[in-house]
């Protein structure tokens, strides 16, 4: 590659001032410099690389030249020095760009030709009047696309209201008397049980729950275990309270009947067998 | 007079609601009798309350008048918001209204709903969203054409976000997919209709003058 003039841009060491010549300017990329911390080199992202008709409607605007009388040969040549920067610079270059390339070199070559002096010469048809076309074309779709962008950003300034709570998009609210008791019982105990251990600290031993258990049935006969449950105070109260139930039913000391399913459950003095 | 007032009352217990008509508002001829001022604040009940931009017919349908009565009710609730300039707007969008927020408030609204703007398409994304716009139904090759590039990212990106859409078969060799824009393109750039997309002819002068 020769005469890469400002278009040099990698090997330069990480952490070296940035020159001008480290930029690359390419229309609707946001070229990005990065270190890379492997090698210790800089890296070009393109970014948002827009094809090759964009690298040539932006060359073309850069040597200010009449898009309908563009200098095809000079075109051609900076048009193949950035594809090969590009290349130079380990960017995959697109099928796309290939193309292209090969497009305007087949121009350039047909346009160096004189002109067939059998051909009919009515109308003298400019070879290059496919690929202006072209770049007019692409040039219109990328104003559309800056006018959609200037419409999104107003509407994402428009607001409309947020989703309203119905039954269809919210069944919970559809539940009957019933469920949201279930659902009020479930708070309060859990509500009652971080109290009641923000307060009560005292500690109740094994022992002690088992003395308990046991003057408990032993007084009443019969004991409702609820009833035993609901005076532990706090979530480790309940689990020795429910550790001494089966203390006491594998000491046999006391039996347990349900009578129905999911009924209660009644500790009673076991009869001595 | 006691049987016309019993007749009167059956009829709105029927209905089971009863709305005051104004006492000079012109009733508006259908199924159902409804004044003028009535379906004007039915209809902006029913586009605040419609998920998506409701059309007039559908409200027409709804209420069983006639279409053209909407119309014209909906048109004077836009002078009413106008008038009022206050914060919301009632605009027609994607072929229906919605009553939303004047873009001028957004910083205020922004805050309240702790919402960003959301991430902006890519400008690839945006090219090709406008090729499809203008030359819908289209395949990919044909957007290929026109863009010199080939653009699977931004079809994909453009689909994910239901921007686009699958409009049959191209009858040709490979039938390759059209693609089209969807409601959802109306929506998101402030659209009545595609009709209201300005004509790309336009773009033509503004491409070639800047040579």
């Amino acid at each position: 590659m020769e005469d890469n003039g400002t278009l040099e841009a990698t090997s330069a060491p990480a952490g070296a001032p940035r020159t001008e010549s480290t930029v690359i300017k390419v229309a609707g990329g946001q070229p990005e410099i990065r270190p890379d911390r492997e090698t210790d080199q800089l890296k070009i992202t393109l970014g948002e690389f827009e094809g090759p008709l964009d690298l040539l409607l932006y060359l073309i605007r850069q040597d200010q030249v009449n898009i309908y009388d563009i200098p095809i040969a000079r075109i051609t040549d900076v048009y193949l020095r950035y594809l090969n920067l590009m290349q130079e610079l380990d960017l995959a270059v697109a099928g796309d760009f290939l193309v292209m390339a090969a497009q305007l070199i087949e121009l350039k070559s047909r346009m160096l030709l004189p002109r067939d002096p059998l051909a009919v010469d009515e109308e003298e048809v400019d070879l290059r009047a496919d690929l202006v076309n072209r770049l007019l074309e692409h040039e219109k779709f990328k104003a559309a696309a800056q006018m959609l962008w200037s419409r999104a950003t107003v509407e994402q300034a428009v607001f409309t209201r947020a989703e309203m709570e119905t039954d269809k998009n919210n069944p919970e609210v559809a539940v009957g008397l019933f469920d949201l008791l279930t659902v009020f019982q479930k708070i309060l105990a859990r509500h009652k049980e971080e109290v009641l251990m923000e307060i009560e600290r005292e500690e109740i031993s094994m022992a002690e729950m088992i003395e308990r258990l046991r003057n408990m049935v032993r007084s009443a006969g019969e004991l409702n275990l609820i009833t035993f449950f609901e005076r532990a105070s706090s979530r480790r109260q309940l689990v020795v309270a429910f550790l001494s139930v089966l203390e006491l039913v594998r000491l046999h000391e006391v039996t347990l009947l349900q009578r129905e399913t999911f009924g209660e459950i009644i500790a009673r003095t076991a009869s001595p067998a | 007079m006691i049987d016309k007032a019993k007749a009167a009352r059956a009829t709105n217990d029927e209905a089971g609601f009863e709305i005051e008509a104004a006492p000079d508002s012109e009733i508006i001829e259908g199924h159902h009798q409804v004044s003028e001022a009535e379906l004007k604040s039915i209809a902006e009940a029913l586009i605040f309350v419609a998920e998506e931009p409701i059309s007039a017919r559908s409200i027409a349908d709804l209420i069983d008048v006639e279409t053209d009565a909407v119309g014209k009710a909906i048109s004077e609730l836009v002078a009413e918001y106008d008038e009022r300039n206050g914060g919301l707007q009632l605009r027609e969008i994607a072929g229906g209204w919605q009553i939303a927020t004047r873009p001028e408030h957004h910083e205020h609204v922004r805050i309240y709903l702790k919402s960003k703007p959301s991430a902006k398409l890519s400008l690839a994304s945006l090219e090709t969203l406008a090729v499809i716009a203008y030359k819908q139904p289209i395949t990919i090759p044909e957007i290929l054409e026109i863009r010199g590039v080939q653009s699977p990212s931004a079809i994909k990106t453009l689909l994910d976000k239901r921007l686009i859409v699958a409009k049959g078969r191209k009858e040709t060799v490979g039938r390759p997919m059209m693609y089209g824009t969807s409601k959802e393109f109306l929506i998101q750039f402030g659209l009545k209709d595609l009709s209201e997309l300005p004509s790309i002819e336009d773009f033509r002068d503004l491409a070639g003058g800047e040579s």
